[in-house]
């Protein structure tokens, strides 16, 4: 009973934050709204016992992603009511496209409810460790069975990096712009100085 | 009692609210990316769904690595808008045609 109501109240928030993530006027709210369903989500999961991958969705996407989007709508200046002027335009193709989606996803879930359709079952090979818990098993897996997927992911995430970091980068060229640094070290003394020793009263002659 | 058949519509209908999302917002890239974080939770939260419900942690395992690829794929998108932004001071994406070789 109280996993049901736990149930209907994440799943009716997370619905509810991704309709505000879509439709807010504002990209902060979007974002905001967006952190709202991934901790739904996270509370989704934990209810089935999938305690690791939902704090793995707060962390990563809470803590790292969505501020991401926060620091880029917040550093760039950019006009959105400009941007929201086609959305009215869009209306109505975007409704018709997500209806014919949600028909086309009712109708595949009414066939595997009636029997239509046969799912494939567990092999028993990746279940639950008994009476150990929901990290112990997956960390099991993960550096046994998944260990090569493992590492790449890893890659990926490096690859991801060493990318963002080569777009966003920009050569300091305001910087050095007047500076040669081989004509400064070619530079020597005596061609840039000279000792002289005028008469009183006569001056220097340059 | 909750089914794993209650996950899977919640599911589609977040998956549907991100597809939605994509076409209204058509001109906003960041709204875009949002969407397509969106639809991968849906994924996620199906992966995750049945994995519970099967007794079987390979959806868990994959449901992270999906996680791995949408990190990666928002903090390229980001930069990307980064670097399109500062040539153009705008991210109006409906009419991009600058990458055409």
């Amino acid at each position: 009973m109280l996993q049901a109501i736990a149930f209907y109240l994440f799943a009716a928030l997370v619905l509810l934050s991704a309709v505000f993530t879509i439709l807010a006027r504002n990209p902060v709210h979007s974002v905001l709204w967006l952190i709202l369903a991934f901790f739904n989500a996270a509370g989704l999961m934990v209810i089935i016992g999938a305690e690791f991958i939902a704090m793995l969705l707060v962390i990563v996407y809470v803590g790292a992603v969505a501020v991401l989007f926060l620091f880029v709508v917040m550093m760039l200046d950019i006009d959105f009511a400009e941007l929201r002027a086609s959305f009215m335009k869009n209306f109505p193709l975007g409704i018709a496209i997500a209806a014919v989606l949600l028909a086309e996803l009712v109708l595949g879930i009414g066939v595997w409810q009636s029997g239509g359709l046969q799912l494939g079952v567990a092999s028993g090979e990746a279940a639950p460790l008994l009476g150990r818990s929901n990290i112990e098993s997956i960390g099991a897996l993960l550096y046994g069975r998944y260990l090569f997927l493992f590492e790449s992911a890893g890659l990926i995430l490096l690859v991801a990096m060493v990318g963002a970091i080569v777009l966003t980068h920009r050569e300091g060229r305001a910087v050095r712009g007047h500076q040669n640094i081989g004509k400064q070290i070619a530079r020597r003394p005596g061609d840039a100085t000279v000792n002289v020793r005028p008469e009183i009263g006569q001056g220097v002659k340059l | 009692m909750i089914g794993v058949e209650h996950y899977v519509v919640v599911s589609s209908i977040l998956f549907v609210l991100g597809v939605l999302g994509i076409f209204l917002n058509r001109k906003n890239i960041i709204v875009i990316l949002m969407a397509i974080e969106l639809i991968l939770l849906a994924v996620n939260l199906n992966l995750v769904a049945f994995s519970a419900f099967l007794g079987d942690l390979t959806g868990q395992i994959f449901a992270m690595f999906v996680l791995t690829v949408a990190a990666g794929e928002a903090a390229i998108g980001l930069a990307i808008l980064v670097i399109y932004f500062r040539g153009r001071g705008t991210i109006a994406v409906d009419d991009v045609n600058r990458m055409k070789g």
